[in-house]
């Protein structure tokens, strides 16, 4: 049974109509890579199934169950963590704070939840930082926080906005390669990301969106070069 | 800082066998008040939800108390528990309507003002607390009407409630209701996210904050010996209750004690010596400048800058 299962989901903004009825999955342990244009819909899609926005028609299941009416914590709850493509850190807190916040939500005690943040900090390599506070760190280190907060709350899906927006290759290598350790460690990943060399490497799939549809599905290599995704967004043939 | 405090609740312990009766009511309004801001320090401070109604749990809790003890003759002692948990289900029913209706900032404080406005309409029209003129509580002397012919008494009362408000907030810091409460201040959308369930979070906190609040009802009563609807749910209390912590740091264990030790003497002194030269209610003036300073110059408050140069101290010392 697939982790998440989207079916037929649709969502309308007034005028505009973000997402047509889109279906997708995503299997355990599997990396799937979701790209398309600027306005295809792709953060909505993650409005959705996280539960911050509820869909207008279709079904967001989680392990077979719907998540229709779940709230976002409910949903975090279930084993599905996001993060946001415009960072939201806990400015006043420290590193090691925000990470605990997402620890809580599976330790019993704040000991616990304390011991586990500290593993998790140090797993994306922010030990050095752990007593600054998130608003002094660099947008590198505010992604990386962003995605160990996510970890924190041990899921097996992590949906990933944007990560490597904004970074340098060498922070973009870094983590990609982190990536590949969550996802080593049985964690699922459904990620969002315009570093084409990123997430040709890293996903076992590919969904491409474009005007609220999925327009293409499959191997990083046949998306490359499928001709339709190509006009839509790529632009040219994807070689890497 | 560990030594610090315990000299200072040394200090303050041993106080009263040293001081006059008027210093002694100065420091029972800067612990009361202080008790008053860090019960809203939760609520406001930690989980960034002001209210601006608080006074009405100091209200409630007050009229209650006053009540049982005055028709039934139950002892304010308990009378004060049955006042704070009044307040804590007035603080629950504003939480749910504010928080199931996600109201944020603004309208939230307004959604606090008007439920204490209300309260304040109801108790002044109720003849039998007293109406607009309210109560007046006969004095007795018998502590076990919580009245008391030696100040000190006061004072280490006052001061106990202080010194117990602060101890179990400062054990929420360190919990996961304090973590939970600072996430939400700091991003709500991003703290839900993380699996945080904000509306019950912000519903335990009112409601805790409520309760505190409206235990301190009771001490207001029995040290002021009466009760206005005006004075007892008004907006100027409520702005009082939160002058303090957000001078002395909101959000931050020593915030509302730090204020409180800077803004309660000013308010008497100011009072004493403004009034008397026939400039009352002037103190109000050089509270709103003050406000105004902290705003400009302190935006956190001072408690911050307080531990950040005690921190460079112990740097040079060691």
């Amino acid at each position: 049974m697939a982790l998440l299962e989207v079916e037929g989901v649709e969502k309308r903004f007034g005028g505009l109509q973000a997402l047509a009825g889109v279906s997708l999955g995503v299997e355990p342990g599997e990396i799937v890579g979701l790209i398309g244009p600027n306005g295809a819909g792709k953060t909505t899609l993650f409005h959705l199934v996280s539960g911050f926005l509820s869909p207008d028609a279709g079904v967001v299941r989680l392990d077979g169950a719907p998540t229709s009416g779940l709230r976002p914590h409910q949903v975090c709850a279930r084993g599905l963590a996001r993060t946001f493509q415009i960072v939201k850190p806990f400015h006043g807190l420290s590193v090691l704070e925000n990470v605990r916040v997402g620890a809580l939500a599976r330790a019993r005690t704040f000991a616990e939840a304390t011991a586990r943040a500290r593993e998790v900090v140090a797993f994306v390599g922010l030990e050095a930082r752990a007593a600054v506070p998130a608003r002094a760190l660099t947008l590198a280190e505010r992604k990386r926080l962003e995605l160990a907060r996510a970890l924190a709350t041990a899921p097996r899906l992590l949906l990933l906005d944007e990560v490597m927006a904004g970074l340098t290759t060498p922070e973009t290598a870094q983590v990609v390669e982190l990536c590949r350790r969550i996802n080593a460690g049985g964690v699922a990943i459904l990620l969002i990301e315009h570093v084409m060399r990123a997430v040709m490497t890293l996903s076992h799939r590919v969904v491409v969106l474009n005007e609220g549809q999925v327009i293409a599905t499959g191997p990083p290599a046949a998306i490359a070069g499928d001709r339709r995704v190509i006009e839509a967004y790529l632009g040219e043939a994807y070689d890497p | 800082m560990k030594w610090a405090v315990a000299l200072a609740v040394v200090v303050l312990l041993v106080l009263p066998q040293l001081v006059g009766s008027y210093l002694l009511t100065v420091f029972i309004f800067i612990f009361f008040y202080a008790y008053l801001g860090q019960a809203w320090n939760l609520l406001g401070g930690y989980g960034g939800q002001i209210s601006l109604g608080h006074a009405a749990f100091v209200g409630i809790g007050a009229y209650t108390s006053t009540y049982l003890a005055m028709t039934y003759q139950l002892s304010p002692w308990i009378g004060m528990f049955v006042g704070g948990v009044a307040a804590a289900l007035l603080g629950a029913v504003v939480g749910y309507l504010g928080f199931r209706f996600g109201l944020r900032g603004f309208y939230f404080i307004l959604l606090t003002v008007a439920v204490a406005e209300i309260c304040r309409l109801l108790v002044a029209h109720t003849e039998a607390l007293g109406g607009a003129l309210g109560i007046f509580i006969t004095f007795t002397g018998d502590p076990w009407q919580f009245q008391f012919s030696d100040n000190r008494a006061y004072y280490y009362v006052a001061l106990g409630l202080m010194l117990g408000a602060t101890g179990l907030v400062a054990a929420i810091e360190t919990s996961r209701l304090g973590a939970y409460l600072a996430a939400i201040r700091e991003d709500e959308d991003a703290a839900e996210a993380l699996g945080v369930n904000a509306f019950r979070t912000k519903l335990a906190a009112i409601v805790l904050s409520a309760f505190l609040t409206g235990l301190g009802g009771t001490f207001y009563a029995n040290y002021l010996f009466s009760l206005q609807p005006n004075t007892a749910f008004g907006i100027p209390l409520s702005v009082e209750i939160i002058l303090r912590p957000i001078v002395g740091g909101g959000g931050t264990l020593l915030g509302p004690v730090l204020g409180s030790f800077i803004l309660s003497p000013l308010a008497e002194l100011s009072r004493i010596y403004l009034a008397r030269g026939g400039w009352s209610g002037t103190h109000l003036v050089a509270y709103g400048l003050l406000l105004i300073a902290v705003v400009l110059f302190l935006p956190r408050g001072a408690y911050p800058h307080l531990a950040a140069a005690l921190a460079r101290r112990r740097r040079r010392t060691s």
